[in-house]
């Protein structure tokens, strides 16, 4: 199953859903391209929406941080939301779930970016 | 190896799409050998992160340059190797992707994913030349809470 992603405003925020595996090719490279469009469009919050997402591997991770990095190098911020149980396991194994802010609620989500 | 012993071997082209394929030849010779929903998953992200280890590092991504992969099923355990063409590593030169200066690095987790999800983990020198991967995981017993599509145990956890 290959990546899809759309994304919503919320305020100053904006939501990305993605849906399907984040894996080296196709998917990495949609996920990169969504984020560096947001940011030429001066999105600079962003908040990806994993709970579809039940797969990454290695070349998905290293995507994820170099999102991380793009976004905070334009003074804005990148969180996590909704992590299946597989994607939560692995980002705690590679010790990026200290990296990362993760929540579990889109609210909450929402409200930490004030 | 016994007369009840498996063998696959399949030569790769470097290209993206050998990830996948390698991933579900292994995924259904995995289920078919009685592994359980988690180990499944390990095996196959083990397997991708091999072949994309040999696809990326080895092979340098150059079309000319094979993947070799071999499979074998024995009656204790499922061994798969993954050979490319390269100049071949060691091991003890690869980054720890753990080091808090490594954290933000944009790659280098594939062989830290495979020493973590498979029993046995090691790098050799090729044959003929390149480097080799072997991996292997010991096959459920017959039964047990991680044979033929139960959760079974939970992902490998590291001290933070």
């Amino acid at each position: 199953m290959s990546l899809h992603a759309t994304h919503r405003d919320a305020g100053k925020v904006t939501v990305v859903d993605l849906s399907g595996r984040i894996t080296l090719g196709e998917g990495s490279a949609l996920l990169r391209t969504t984020i560096r469009g947001l940011l030429d469009d001066q999105r600079t919050m962003i908040l990806l929406n994993l709970a579809d997402v039940d797969y990454i591997d290695s070349s998905g991770i290293g995507e994820l941080v170099s999102g991380f990095t793009a976004v905070k190098n334009r003074n804005g911020e990148l969180k996590l939301l909704h992590l299946t149980k597989k994607v939560r396991d692995l980002l705690q194994i590679t010790k990026l779930f200290t990296v990362f802010d993760v929540f579990t609620d889109e609210g909450a989500a929402l409200r930490s970016f004030d | 190896m016994g007369s009840d012993d498996k063998h696959l071997e399949v030569t790769l082209e470097t290209q993206v799409e050998s990830v996948n394929l390698a991933e579900e030849m292994c995924l259904r010779m995995a289920e078919a050998a009685g592994f359980g929903e988690d180990d499944c998953y390990r095996i196959g992200m083990s397997v991708r992160e091999g072949v994309i280890n040999a696809f990326h590092y080895g092979n340098q991504e150059r079309p000319e340059k094979k993947i070799h992969l071999a499979v074998d099923l024995t009656t204790d355990k499922m061994i798969i190797h993954v050979l490319d063409e390269g100049t071949g590593f060691k091991l003890s030169d690869v980054p720890d992707p753990l080091a808090e200066e490594n954290l933000l690095s944009t790659s280098g987790r594939g062989i830290f994913l495979m020493r973590a999800f498979m029993d046995e983990f090691d790098v050799v020198p090729g044959k003929t030349g390149g480097a080799e991967i072997v991996m292997s995981k010991k096959l459920p017993a017959p039964g047990s809470a991680s044979a033929n599509g139960e959760g079974g145990q939970s992902a490998p956890q590291q001290e933070a």
